[in-house]
């Protein structure tokens, strides 16, 4: 069950919604240096103006003198400057600890990034290709990547954190606001990395959008829907849907489209029928045989997908004709 | 060209002047005079700009629709990878040192040349080579990896990476050579009496820019060479796949990088110092503080890479760090930009059109470096990084500061460069235009980016962003029509400008005592060390409009 | 107060004829060219320092990530050919010291026997660095995919198992995994304890053989420069271009040949004596 709410909270001239706990202090000392920067600039400007009018050239004559320096003038207008830098220092690293420490309490969900999807994987082992989360709790993200570097990045939460393959990252908020929400790779990770776009679905604390109910719902797919609607969940929920099209269209993997049980081309040459076993493996070891034509970008799922959710895959893809 | 055996600076001897002095083709590639390898960078640097504009022109075409116009996105991937690395490291790079301070240095000096003609003209030749790497790149399929080569994405793209890798390598060296020219020449080719605080303060720009380009650049070239290792052999350097770290690439990579940023805008803050002056007929305030904020900026730049990288997972500690040293380089720049208001102040201002450009410098940088508190303060840089808030911070210091800087300083040296005058009006139309157009570009990626659209992005979401973007192809196509209108004024100026005069501005340092354009050896005489910015001896002649000093001048003591 | 029309640039304008041929035309005289050039190379030196520290950076990170690769692969290294190298680069360090001073006493036989001694043992360190290599190529000891060692003593546990495969179970195991911190890496993870020389093979060996082949190969290309630097030098040396108010060329090349001598000191027990 998807929530169908609209993109949540009104936007300002400069910021999108404020959906998390966090985002009225960053929001804050942006106005406090936006402020800062419009005053001196319109200062500065004013009196470049005003000098330029004034003392605009007339005649050849010789300028007025002035003096060629003037040590009272060169201390204020150091430091003021340092002073207000202080402070905006001061105020973004302790904002900053703020944000990189989470509560010891926290809801936690694992994020694994690949090119060019996102998987979520919450405590009970239920992965989805959107992230979802409760309103008003501690959630922390546990991040690393499959390939290259990509960043977690969610506007409405003034969050973002690169994931790092070979490595964790760690980021966490505190949604503020039910609704719904871009989330972006932030980090340049080839092909289709401005494609690299999901949601973050903020659910209500109770009633029957709630996370809880959302969640268990959710985790049961397999066993409630019919193997094909439950493969296309999978096909939606693992990411394949980001390469790999249903209508015949070729993206940076061949459709699914009319080709179950045809003969297809290898890189290397060879012809493989694509049934069951080609499938199994080429969600296990991607890299093992790859169709003519196209890179081998596809990363491994093993370990990571349950022999059900196969079997539900194929079905799906069977029904492709 | 003309050969103008320009006697009005000089007295009685003719002998034709360095561009007229020999003739063909060889004469020119294997010359050892830095006037020529300096007229030979410009021609370059700003064929690679039209290049790199080019492509920056494909981007903004693509993305006035948020949808596949005319390049996949592989194609635009490869656009802004193009665009970045053509425009870093054959434009930005190499544009002021390279073109105008091989030109103008050794002048300044009232030298006959560098120290190392042919070291320079290696130098000039290392970038040409470059340059051919690059070319092949574009011929063999491109490159999509971003101008920074971030690892391990770099590790395994398809593109022609080791190429590209190999042609920065080269221009790092081509760079070195420059930076060690330049240090040797300062510190040994300076005429008795001028001492260190006599210098102009363009020298001053272009030394503290030397250092950096010394002590920089073999970090870059090392990390490539280590990336082009990485790429041949696995050998697990930086490809966490086969136990590498990919944030020690990032860590080495910024290391040079970042520093590269004050190549890119110190010698535009040296420009801007020498123009606010002349034009303003005004010696130039706080001149200790000016050439001494050069140096703390040049070091202070060394310790800031960190800032880079507050969203890579870096301990909090060394954030706290980066971003305290970032906010005290701000403190320098803020002392130049008070220090050049200063020097207006009851001035005699000409708007002539390189004094439009140091307005134009004065006003864009500081909407960059005001802009550039926003990303070193932790909290809001976590929400704006990677955003189009970055990219139109950096456009505004490397494009508003460094490029208007350049075209400014252009349009200063040009009279002496080629011995013509070129139509004040065109210039000056053509700087308003390319002001307005480069402000319509880039001041809507402010909020766009503020709004959270992210970088590098060939498709948007239509309804939130795409007013912005067409605004930003709009004032990129602005900002094109107001370059071509310069390059149209400056080649007219060449077939049939006015005849210039040695000294057509009034400036005091020793360039302006060579003929225009000088002769072969610059000097028939080395001339007499003056104040760099004393204005009040020099009186113009309206039937040459040329400056000359009174009698009363004397020169300035040597002790 | 003196007026500063300087006096040399203008009698260099009337001599300018008569300059020696080795005075290129905007250096005042011999010494102000042999001082720009001498600062010139320093400066280049430095940057020649920085571009081996880049190197010597990622040698110490990952000596600190991985400890026990470092003590593992050393012992691959054949530390008595790598201290011959040293002595043999030392002894031409001091050719070429000496072949300074016999151009600056104008001592022609002299300097072409050091400057010839000097190539000889460049020469010589390349003969062993080519012997060592050899060993490395023929036992597999190679960066990266290359990396393929046939030797019973170390083939037990083969190839390590890939990364990839390891994090994605980290990932789907989350449970608390959290602990692991933003920073642990996943290999240290499952490299266990710290083997020690003569146990079984760490993961990920070939990156210390990636870093040696790094070194010490900018290293030895630094050393041919070297090479062609002195055989032109001793070219001209023969010529009769050396005098002792012309010697520059001499003097800055040994100040590079120094440079490359003192890395490799610090090569040498970075990578063959530290266990």
């Amino acid at each position: 069950m998807m929530l169908t709410l609209a993109q949540a909270g009104e936007g300002t001239f400069w910021f999108p919604a404020q959906a998390a706990e966090d985002a009225a202090k960053v929001d804050d000392l942006f106005y406090f240096v936006l402020y800062v920067s419009v005053f001196f600039f319109l200062l500065i400007m004013t009196i470049l103006s005003i000098f330029v009018i004034r003392y605009r050239r007339r005649d050849d004559s010789a300028p007025q003198k002035s003096p060629s320096h003037n040590t009272v003038l060169e201390i204020v207008w150091s430091v003021i400057p340092t002073a207000l830098v202080v402070y905006m220092f001061y105020a973004g690293f302790t904002e900053y600890l703020s944000k990189r420490q989470p509560p010891a309490e926290t809801y936690e969900i694992g994020v694994t990034a690949q090119k060019w999807s996102w998987n979520f994987t919450y405590p009970n082992g239920h992965v989805t290709d959107v992230l979802h989360v409760p309103v008003d709790e501690n959630v922390s993200v546990l991040m690393t990547s499959e390939d290259v570097i990509h960043s977690f990045f969610v506007p409405a939460f003034r969050e973002k954190m690169d994931v790092v393959p070979g490595r964790y990252t760690k980021a966490w908020f505190k949604p503020t606001m039910v609704g719904e929400f871009d989330l972006f790779c932030a980090e340049y990770c080839g092909t289709s990395h401005s494609e690299m776009i999901t949601k973050v679905v903020v659910h209500p604390q109770d009633g029957p959008d709630s996370f809880e109910e959302w969640l268990r719902e959710d985790s049961d797919f397999l066993s409630k829907l019919s193997p094909v609607d439950a493969g296309k969940k999978v096909y939606q929920m693992r990411g394949c849907a980001q390469c790999h099209s249903t209508d015949g269209t070729s993206g940076n993997g061949p459709t699914f489209k009319g080709v179950w049980g045809t003969e297809r081309r290898m890189a290397d040459g060879s012809a493989v029928t694509f049934d069951e076993n080609y499938v199994r493996e080429s969600i296990l070891q991607p890299k093992a045989k790859v169709l003519v034509g196209y890179e081998p970008v596809m990363p491994t799922f093993q370990g990571r997908i349950k022999d059900d959710e196969i079997t539900a895959l194929i079905a799906f893809l069977k029904s492709l004709q | 060209m003309s050969t103008t055996q320009t006697s009005v600076a000089v007295g009685a001897e003719v002998e034709p002047d360095y561009l007229a002095c020999s003739k063909g083709w060889k004469s020119w590639l294997f010359t050892l005079d830095h006037k020529r390898i300096g007229v030979m960078y410009l021609i370059a640097i700003s064929a690679s700009f039209f290049l790199g504009g080019l492509f920056a022109l494909g981007i903004r075409l693509e993305l006035f629709h948020p949808g596949e116009d005319f390049v996949d996105a592989d194609g635009y991937n490869q656009l802004f990878t193009l665009h970045g690395a053509v425009m870093v490291f054959l434009f930005i790079i190499p544009g002021i040192p390279a073109a105008l301070g091989n030109f103008v240095l050794p002048l300044m000096l009232g030298a006959k040349d560098v120290a190392f003609p042919r070291m320079n003209l290696a130098s000039f030749w290392l970038w040409m080579f470059g340059a051919v790497f690059f070319v092949a790149v574009l011929a063999s399929g491109g490159l999509d990896t971003g101008w920074t080569f971030y690892t391990p994405y770099s590790v395994e793209a398809q593109t022609a990476v080791i190429a590209a890798a190999t042609g920065a390598f080269i221009l790092g060296f081509s760079s070195i050579f420059t930076g060690i020219n330049f240090i040797v020449t300062i510190h040994k080719m300076r005429p008795v009496g001028m001492t260190w605080f006599r210098m102009p303060l363009f020298l001053w720009g272009m030394y503290a820019t030397a250092i950096i380009q010394v002590l920089a650049t073999p970090v870059l070239g090392i990390t490539l060479l280590l990336l082009v290792f990485e790429r041949l052999t696995g050998a697990g350097i930086f490809d966490p796949n086969n136990g590498g770290d990919p944030i020690l690439y990032q860590h080495f990579f910024w290391f040079y990088s970042h520093p590269a940023v004050y190549i890119m805008i110190l010698p535009a803050m040296a420009i801007v110092s020498e123009l606010v002056s002349v034009f303003s007929r005004k010696p130039i305030f706080g001149y200790k503080m000016i050439a001494y904020s050069s140096v703390a900026i040049a070091l202070l730049g060394f310790l800031v890479w960190g800032h880079h990288m507050f969203t890579s997972g870096e301990s909090k500690v060394a954030a706290a760090i980066f971003s305290a040293l970032t906010f005290s380089v701000s403190i320098p720049s803020a002392i130049k930009v008070f220090n050049w208001l200063a020097t207006m102040y009851k001035g005699s201002i000409s708007l002539a059109t390189p004094m439009l450009y140091a307005l134009a410098f004065i006003f864009l940088f500081l909407i960059g470096g005001l802009t550039g508190l926003f990303l070193g303060t932790l909290s809001t840089d976590v929400h704006l990084h990677d955003t189009y808030f970055v990219v139109a911070h950096f456009h505004y210091v490397m494009v508003g500061g460094t490029l208007f800087a350049f075209l400014g300083g252009l349009h200063y040296w040009w009279p002496k460069m080629f011995g013509r005058m070129y139509s004040e009006k065109g210039a000056a139309i053509s700087c308003l235009v390319a002001f307005a157009g480069f402000n319509i570009a880039f001041f809507p990626m402010f909020p766009l980016g503020a709004k959270g659209m992210p970088r590098r992005y060939w498709y948007y979401l239509e309804q939130d962003f795409i007013s912005y973007h067409q605004l930003a192809t709009v004032g990129t196509v602005l900002l094109g029509f107001g370059l071509l209108g310069i390059v149209i004024v400056l080649l007219r100026s060449l077939k049939s400008g006015e005849k210039a005069p040695a000294n057509p501005w009034g400036g005091a340092t020793m360039e302006w005592d060579a003929a225009s354009p000088p002769i072969h050896h610059n000097f028939h005489h080395t001339p007499p060390v003056h104040d760099p910015y004393r204005f009040d001896d020099l009186r113009r002649d309206p039937a040459t409009g040329n400056y000359s000093r009174t009698d009363a001048a004397e020169p300035v003591s040597s002790h | 107060m003196t007026i500063a029309e300087p006096s040399t640039p203008v009698q260099h304008e009337a001599e300018h004829g008569d300059h020696p041929p080795f005075i290129a035309h905007h250096f005042e005289d011999a010494n102000h060219q042999f001082e720009s050039g001498k600062l010139g190379m320093w400066i280049f030196l430095v940057t020649e320092i920085l571009f081996f520290s880049g190197m010597f950076c990622a040698y110490a990170v990952y000596r600190s990530m991985h400890p026990e690769i470092f003590s593992y692969a050393a012992q691959f290294l054949d530390s008595k050919l790598g201290g011959i190298n040293t002595v043999v680069l030392i002894c031409s360090s001091l050719t070429a010291a000496w072949s300074v001073r016999c151009a600056q006493l104008g001592q022609r036989k002299g300097l072409i026997l050091t400057l010839a001694l000097t190539i000889i043992g460049a020469f010589g360190f390349l003969g062993i660095k080519y012997v060592e290599y050899s060993h490395k190529f023929h036992d597999g000891l190679l960066p990266g995919k290359y990396y393929q060692v046939q030797s019973e003593s170390v083939a037990d546990v083969g190839l390590a198992p890939s990364v990839t495969g390891a994090e994605g179970d980290a990932a789907t195991t989350e449970a608390d995994s959290g602990a692991a911190g933003a920073h642990a890496a996943v290999e240290d993870e499952h490299a266990g304890s710290h083997a020690p020389a003569e146990g079984p093979e760490p993961d990920n060996v070939k990156i210390f053989f990636g870093i040696y082949f790094a070194m010490t190969g900018v290293h030895g290309l630094h050393v041919i420069i070297g090479i062609g630097v002195y055989i032109w030098l001793l070219f001209r040396a023969i010529r009769g271009d050396f005098r002792p108010d012309y010697y520059g060329p001499v003097d800055f090349t040994a100040l590079y040949w120094h440079l490359v001598d003192l890395i490799w000191i610090f090569l040498f027990p970075l990578l063959y004596l530290i266990h």
